[in-house]
């Protein structure tokens, strides 16, 4: 009970900061812009003389995966700034203490933060996705392969920074704690990319090095996941855009990534079970 | 010096009831700091007792490890006989912070409400209860203002009724009337003296000596995280009496000998400042000057007054 007023306290708390009207109407920039821009490119592609149905499901495809590239940026952004000041600023400020001290656990206090800001999360990638799915559908009549799989894994791409950040909140002063998680994020992107040329270029080191900075931080392989299964096989195989991967993680990844999120979330609850506060 | 170890109150252990507060020894260290030093205490039921002292001499320390916000490096707390923290108790204790601060965005009553719901009342039992408190500290017209617009005052006052909404048992107030002016000084002693007339225990963290004076059945000094002394404020100050004497034709060993009867603490010619265990000695120390010859002007016994108590305990060297 105590988990879903935290919760509850948590999801106000971002609804009241304005952050969650401030999210959202910048989403809804992004997918006007993106609507206007998807209808222009497709339209003069098909004027190039493009016949084939291939080919406009290619371009459909590739134009989807940019946007929601970009929809996996904005879930990691969003991610880390409701999250980074949830526990560090309320140690800071002395707020925490009123409601440690009342009849809850303090793994109760974490974990309801934590479903607060999941929820929110999960709900502006699946919301943003559902929408870009939408425009492009309406204008090109084009649906992804494993457009449910493919959401899940941005969402958890989120949940990873989520967490990292509500763990490094339990330990670190609010700057400190976005630095040091965005700069997680940053090694984990040119990790992906190095990993991607490394396959491109058969370099075995490359990929070793992507492979172990993906354990170390696997939001990024989340996303390489999220993007091979929601390209047609011919697409992925043929590696001819950016978001094809020659060495996409698999299901094991996915089911570490998971393993990672629980484990971090459980050591976020030990560092602040032991807190002084 | 004062009879200064901290003692529990006379029967109460004996009878082997379970204390409200109880510490033993207890010890918190910060890297070389030594906040907390060793102190154990023992607080009854229905009793509001003080925790006197300068800032930085470990009193809230203390009171947040009775409350399990922070963890001792040694030594034992018990809260209503349970673990710190627990569960269980805390539905039974209100707490109310120094320099008390929430979310700004909140208005008085969804704070209350909140709050309310963290104790684990009902929607019905909140309602019932959060009209009454906002009476109580004076807030009723500021139910739906925002935290953010309050002043110090009315953020301490909020937070009393915050401490107050589960009827505890036990209630930690870390220096209540900081922020306050004069009148809600006052507001905030009469509710302390309401709550201990209700039977709630009260453990006051301050270093307003007045507030402590007036409002507390019990007062503990505490000096650079030692108890340096306690009991009730009759005990306290009788248990040293500054004897004023007046004295001429002391001969150097009268003179000397005046230093066995109690603790010489100033000599100006031929007057002295003494100070005696009680003033059950006064007329044995007359006695025994005009026995030795000297003429004996005045000899005039001056009870401490607990501010003259905590700065001797406060300039004693450890």
């Amino acid at each position: 009970m105590s988990i879903f007023t935290i919760a509850r306290l948590t999801f106000l708390e971002a609804q009241r900061r304005k952050l969650l009207w401030a999210v959202l109407l910048m989403g809804l920039a992004f997918l006007i812009l993106y609507a206007v821009g998807f209808y222009f490119t497709y339209r003069d592609f098909s004027r190039q003389g493009a016949t084939l149905p291939r080919q406009f499901f290619e371009m459909a495809n590739v134009l989807l995966l940019m946007g929601l590239y970009v929809v996996n940026f904005l879930g990691i952004v969003l991610a880390v700034s409701i999250s980074v000041d949830t526990i560090a600023g309320e140690i800071t400020s002395g707020t925490i203490q009123t409601i440690v001290s009342k009849p809850l656990r303090r793994w109760q206090v974490v974990c309801g933060k934590w479903l607060g800001l999941a929820v929110m999360l999960s709900a502006f990638v699946i919301l943003m996705c559902t929408a870009l799915m939408a425009i492009v559908w309406f204008i090109a009549r084009y649906m992804p392969p494993n457009a449910v799989q493919g959401t899940a894994l941005i969402v958890l791409s989120g949940l990873v920074l989520l967490t990292l950040s509500i763990l490094g909140g339990t330990r670190l002063a609010t700057l400190a704690n976005g630095v040091v998680v965005f700069m997680l994020y940053g090694l984990a992107f040119v990790a992906g990319w190095i990993e991607q040329i490394g396959a491109f270029v058969r370099n075995a080191t490359a990929v070793d090095i992507g492979i172990f900075v993906s354990l170390l931080m696997p939001s990024e392989a989340m996303w390489k996941r999220a993007a091979y299964l929601m390209q047609p096989p011919f697409m992925r195989d043929l590696g001819i855009t950016p978001f094809s991967s020659s060495s996409a993680p698999n299901d094991a990844m996915v089911a570490y990534t998971i393993g990672y999120i629980v484990l971090t979330l459980g050591v976020a609850l030990h560092l602040f079970q032991r807190r002084d506060l | 010096m004062v009879a200064l170890n901290p003692k529990p109150p006379t029967g109460a252990v004996a009878c082997g009831r379970i204390q409200p507060i109880e510490t033993h020894e207890l010890r918190k260290v910060y890297g070389n700091t030594v906040a907390v030093d060793g102190i154990t205490l023992s607080v009854a039921k229905g009793e509001a007792f003080g925790f006197l002292g300068p800032n930085g001499a470990g009193k809230t320390t203390t009171i947040k490890i009775l409350l399990g916000l922070v963890h001792p490096t040694m030594g034992q707390a018990r809260l209503l006989g349970h673990a710190p923290g627990d569960p269980a108790v805390m539905g039974r204790v209100g707490f109310l912070p120094e320099y008390f601060r929430f979310h700004p965005w909140l208005t008085a009553t969804d704070f209350l409400d909140l709050h309310g719901r963290l104790y684990g009342m009902s929607a019905e039992q909140c309602r019932r209860r959060i009209p009454q408190l906002l009476e109580r500290v004076g807030l009723a017209d500021r139910a739906n203002s925002h935290l953010g617009e309050f002043s110090k005052g009315m953020a301490q006052r909020i937070g009393l009724a915050q401490a107050l909404l589960n009827e505890p048992e036990v209630v930690f107030l870390d220096e209540p009337t900081s922020g306050l002016d004069p009148l809600g000084r006052r507001e905030v002693r009469d509710l302390i003296r309401e709550l201990r007339n209700d039977g709630v225990t009260v453990f006051l963290n301050s270093h307003f000596l007045s507030e402590v004076e007036i409002t507390c059945d019990r007062i503990a000094i505490v000096k650079r995280g030692r108890v340096a002394c306690v009991g009730t404020l009759d005990e306290l100050t009788r248990g040293s009496v500054e004897v004023e004497v007046h004295a001429t034709g002391l001969t150097p060993e009268l003179q000397e000998g005046l230093g066995r009867w109690g603790r010489i603490l100033s000599a100006d010619g031929d007057r002295f400042i003494l100070a005696v265990e009680g003033e059950e000695v006064l007329p044995a120390i007359a006695g025994w000057l005009v026995e030795g010859g000297a003429r004996l002007y005045a000899l005039s016994p001056r009870r401490l007054s607990l501010e003259e108590l905590f700065v001797r305990i406060m300039k004693e060297e450890a």
